[in-house]
């Protein structure tokens, strides 16, 4: 089962930031990119379980802070010639509210 | 068989004459003995950059475009500081004011134009001066020494770039302007309003539909009464008001003469052998003030010179960018609308852009571009085509695509460009020449281009056509490979970009990758946090620091650990704490239940463990400076006991410690930075595996550089040996200047000195006047400096990002 839930509002993240959330036992890092749109993903490095929150973000991509892999926010895919993928989540803003969804 | 070589006398060493002597060199080397007048003393230079040199982009010598030795390598005889007085058309000769003749076959007039002087009462006193050569740049930086107020009469291109400029040297700026509004002769009201508020935002003020009536003062000017009966004061006043053809010459000698002198498509005067180009020119009722249509007709010129085939010159459309930092104009063409114009418009207030389009007949005439400019090059290409757009006016207006303009697509419109179709028109490069570059001489990258053919190295308009040029031109070139740059992102080099940025003046990171060309729009870890770091150095004014392009633990003010914990290291100078601290620091760490707390390599005490979250109440609670234990900056000051306690100790090294780590603390640098004091040969403290290292001998100190105890480990070298205290924080502050203008980002001083080598080093830091320029330097940087915890604590912004969102709520659908 899909849940949607509100989770923060645009003003809440700066652009190129990242603010977390805990959903049951899954951190979430939710990105607000320089293009506006807004990412989720899994707040764990595929390579040593980094917290991505805290990464650099460059285009649609997050460098993980601790050995600097680089993760694809979109597709969660791991840049090569690392390997690797996180879990992404449905996001959603509602453009007048400036409310972010994300469904789990 | 000799043929004996024509006489030609240039007169005027400006822009328009010399690039057409350029230009006649390489089509015919051999034609013809020329000589060339210049009334100023300076080489060939680059006017349209003095406004750079104003605004602090650029220096004097960066601008000359041909040095003294080019002259002699083409034989030509120049004769500067000379005025040409008199042309003999009968004798066929000139001479000049200091009585050197000589004889010609033809002549080029290339004598420019003079600022036009309001004939005002009081415009004879000192102070009042032009805005049009470098003299007059040299008095408006003399003058922001002695005064600090300046009126800049004229609110056109021209006088906004002296305002700047002005502000730039530390004056507080008027601006006045008879007009309702800046710049009405290159843009709309609106973007003319938006443009206003930009600058205002800078500092400058304005006195806008103000007539002057005179200048006030005695011998010196002292301010402006207007024709309303108001007042400003001034203690310099800059006219930019207009300029006028330089036609004296001319028609003393009996040359047809309008508002300029009157020339035909291949710029012959009404006698025979005479010919003129540039702003001194009045081609089909116009005179022209820009570079780029005066490099057109000094094509045309050389062409017609050489014997070589050319069509004649038949006008230009112009455009306009304003070369002022942080402000984005663009015009072009005839933006105004008239009966028979359509126009449309976008304005988007929020992000401060406006953008205009002006359609006659289906075809675009002109546009006018505010706060994004990037379409510039393109629309402006369209309008010089004169192609039709109809039907596909509004995808223009939303946002250029190269194959919305032209029935072909982009590619095809450069390929069916004219080779020598001015491409820069900064530095007057044509799309030939920038062919060749890439095709024979392997430029494969936009900054190789710009090295090569200095195309896009003055204002970065045609950027766009350049990078066109490159994806046309390259795919035949040989394969060479791209040349290694900083990162992934970019070909050019450390020294490439720091000159870029100083040399267009480039304000963030975002716009260095935008103009430098960038492959990954918005950078890497590796080139993002460089770029910032090298702004920050070279303009640590103005630089906004971009903390989403800091590392980490820059971000954070902590150390990031494996399981995305952090530790806090509070400052301790020196080393020294006292048992007040120590307590809080020990209370501290119980409250928040810190699993470690452990000194660390620097005699520090470092809270490991702590939870994101903690820490800007911790931070709170300890009151303590810091939030630099771990970035690319000064860490800590390792000291030894020295002779306060110490039975070796020859002066207190404890005390120098201390000083040098609350002069140096906040300091950003290439990589990080560690130093030592030591109170005698002894050595506790280690100095000498330290960036800097200080070690007490009997009656002085020594000075070490260049160690290194990480990675690989190195030893320092002796740089000096001083005397007092005071001339260890001079050499030690111009050390770390040196080091932090000149490493490559992420270079210790240990690799930086193993790659220039001790010996430039000590070169550069032999004379005192040096190290006194690079202390004030590092003096001005560090007196900006604040300290980001104590920020953090304060403000609810910046606290935000340290906490987790709150609860999710189920969407209420
Ligand atoms: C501060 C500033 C910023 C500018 N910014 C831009 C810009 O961004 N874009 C742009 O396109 N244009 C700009 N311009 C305009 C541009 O510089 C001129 O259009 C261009 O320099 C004109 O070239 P020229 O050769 O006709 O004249 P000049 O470059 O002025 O050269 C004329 C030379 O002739 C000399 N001379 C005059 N009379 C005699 C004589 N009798 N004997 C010997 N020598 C003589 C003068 O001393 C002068 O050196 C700017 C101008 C200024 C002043
Ligand atoms: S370096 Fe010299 S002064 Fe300092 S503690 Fe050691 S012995 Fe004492
Ligand atoms: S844990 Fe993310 S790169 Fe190693």
């Amino acid at each position: 089962m899909t849940t949607k839930l509100l989770v923060a509002n645009l003003s809440d993240i700066d652009i190129k930031g990242s603010r977390t959330i805990k959903i049951k036992e899954t951190e979430i890092a939710v990105f607000r990119l320089t293009d506006g749109s807004v990412l989720a993903v899994e707040n764990k490095c595929p390579h040593k379980g980094g917290v991505l929150s805290e990464g650099m973000v460059c285009g649609t991509a997050v460098h993980c802070p601790l050995h600097d892999w680089k993760i694809d926010l979109r597709s969660g895919r791991v840049q090569e010639p690392d390997e690797g993928c996180v879990v992404t989540f449905e996001t959603e803003i509602d453009q007048v509210s400036g409310s972010i969804y994300v469904t789990i | 068989m000799t043929t004996s070589k024509k006489k030609l006398v240039l007169i005027g060493n400006g822009m328009a004459g010399v690039r057409a002597i350029e230009h006649l060199l390489k089509l015919s080397p051999e034609s013809y003995d020329i000589t060339i007048f210049g009334a100023e003393p300076h080489p060939n230079y680059n006017r349209i950059m003095l406004s750079s040199v104003l605004a602090g982009g650029a220096d004097m010598q960066e601008i000359v475009i041909n040095d003294w030795s080019w002259y002699t390598d083409n034989n030509i005889t120049l004769y500067t500081g000379h005025k040409v007085t008199k042309i003999d058309t009968e004798r066929k000769k000139v001479t000049s004011h200091l009585g050197i003749e000589a004889a010609y076959d033809v002549i080029i007039i290339a004598t420019g134009s003079n600022p036009f002087m309001l004939p005002l009462p009081g415009a004879d006193k000192e102070g009042v001066i032009a805005f049009r050569d470098i003299h007059d740049c040299e008095v408006m930086i003399d003058t922001s020494k002695k005064y600090k107020k300046a009126v800049v009469i004229g609110g056109g291109l021209l006088g906004i770039e002296a305002a700047r400029g002005l502000l730039h040297l530390g004056m507080e700026v008027n601006v006045v302007h008879i007009h309702p509004y800046l710049m009405e002769r290159q843009l709309d009201l609106t973007a003319s309003k938006m443009l206003q508020s930009e600058l205002e935002a800078q500092g400058m003020q304005f006195l806008l539909q103000k007539s002057t009536a005179s200048i006030k003062g005695k011998k010196r000017a002292a301010g402006l009464a207007f024709t309303d009966g108001t007042e400003v004061d001034g203690d310099l006043v800059v006219m930019a008001v207009g300029i006028k053809p330089n036609v004296e010459l001319a028609k003393a000698a009996g040359l047809e003469v309008n508002r300029g002198i009157v020339i035909n498509d291949f710029m012959q005067t009404s006698i025979p052998d005479i010919y003129a180009v540039g702003e001194c020119a009045e081609h089909r009722g116009i005179a022209y003030g820009l570079v780029a249509p005066l490099y057109e007709q000094g094509a045309v010129l050389a062409k017609h010179l050489a014997g070589v085939e050319t069509a004649g010159y038949a006008g230009s459309v112009t455009s306009t960018k304003l070369k002022v930092s942080g402000v984005d104009v663009f015009s072009a063409g005839r933006f105004v609308e008239s009966p028979g114009t359509r126009s449309l418009k976008i304005q988007d207030d929020l992000a401060g852009t406006y953008k205009k389009i002006v359609i006659q007949d289906g075809k675009l005439v002109g546009a006018v571009l505010f706060g994004d400019i990037s379409d510039g090059a393109e629309l402006f290409a369209s309008i010089k085509k004169g192609e039709s757009v109809a039907g596909r006016e509004k995808e223009i207006l939303l946002g250029i695509s190269s194959d919305l303009l032209g029935q072909s697509s982009g590619g095809n419109r450069l390929e069916a460009m004219a080779d020598d179709e001015i491409i820069c028109g900064c530095n007057g490069v044509s799309k030939g020449t920038i062919a060749e570059a890439i095709t024979t001489k392997g430029c494969n990258t936009v900054g190789s281009i710009k090295s090569c053919t200095k195309a896009s190295a003055s204002c970065g308009g045609c950027k766009p056509l350049v990078e066109g040029l490159l994806a046309l031109y390259s795919g035949d070139s040989t394969g060479e490979p791209v040349k290694e740059g900083i990162c992934g992102c970019t070909s050019l080099n450390r020294d490439e970009i720091v000159e870029g940025i100083t040399s267009m003046r480039l304000m963030s990171t975002n716009e260095v990758m935008n103009v430098l060309g960038w492959h990954n729009a918005e950078g890497c870890t590796k080139c993002r946090p460089a770029l910032n770091y090298y702004l920050g150095m070279l303009y640590p004014e103005e630089y906004v620091d971009e903390k989403e392009s800091r590392i980490t633990n820059e971000r954070y003010h902590a150390n990031i650990q494996k399981d995305g914990t952090f530790s806090v290291v509070p400052r301790i100078y020196g080393g020294v704490t006292s048992p007040a601290d120590l307590k809080k620091i020990a209370e501290v760490a119980e409250k928040f239940e810190v699993p470690m707390v452990k000194f660390t390599g620097g005699q520090r005490l470092d809270l490991l463990g702590v939870k994101k979250e903690d820490l800007p109440k911790i931070w709170a609670e300890l009151d303590m400076p810091s939030g630099h234990a771990y970035g690319k900056t000064l860490r800590t000051v390792k000291t030894c006991v020295g002779n306060t306690f110490c039975r070796f100790g020859t002066q207190d090294s404890i005390g120098m410690g201390i000083r040098m780590e609350k002069a140096f603390e906040r300091l950003n640098a290439p990589a990080k930075v560690k130093l030592a004091v030591s109170g005698c040969p002894r050595n506790c403290a280690e100095s000498t595996i330290k960036d800097f290292g200080v070690i007490a001998i009997d009656g002085g100190w020594e000075l070490h550089v260049g160690g290194n105890g990480g990675i690989k480990v190195r030893a320092t070298e002796l740089l000096t040996i001083v005397k007092t205290e005071d001339e260890v924080m001079e050499w030690s502050s111009a050390f770390l200047q040196l080091y932090r203008e000149q490493a490559q980002w992420n270079e210790r001083t240990a690799q930086w000195i193993e790659r220039v080598g001790l010996e430039y080093v000590k070169t550069a830091l032999e004379k005192q006047e040096d190290r006194l320029d690079l202390v004030a330097r590092i003096e001005k940087t560090l007196s900006l400096t604040t300290d980001p915890w104590k920020q953090i604590v304060e403000t609810d912004e910046l606290r935000k990002n340290f906490e987790k969102l709150s609860t999710a709520q189920p969407a209420q659908i």
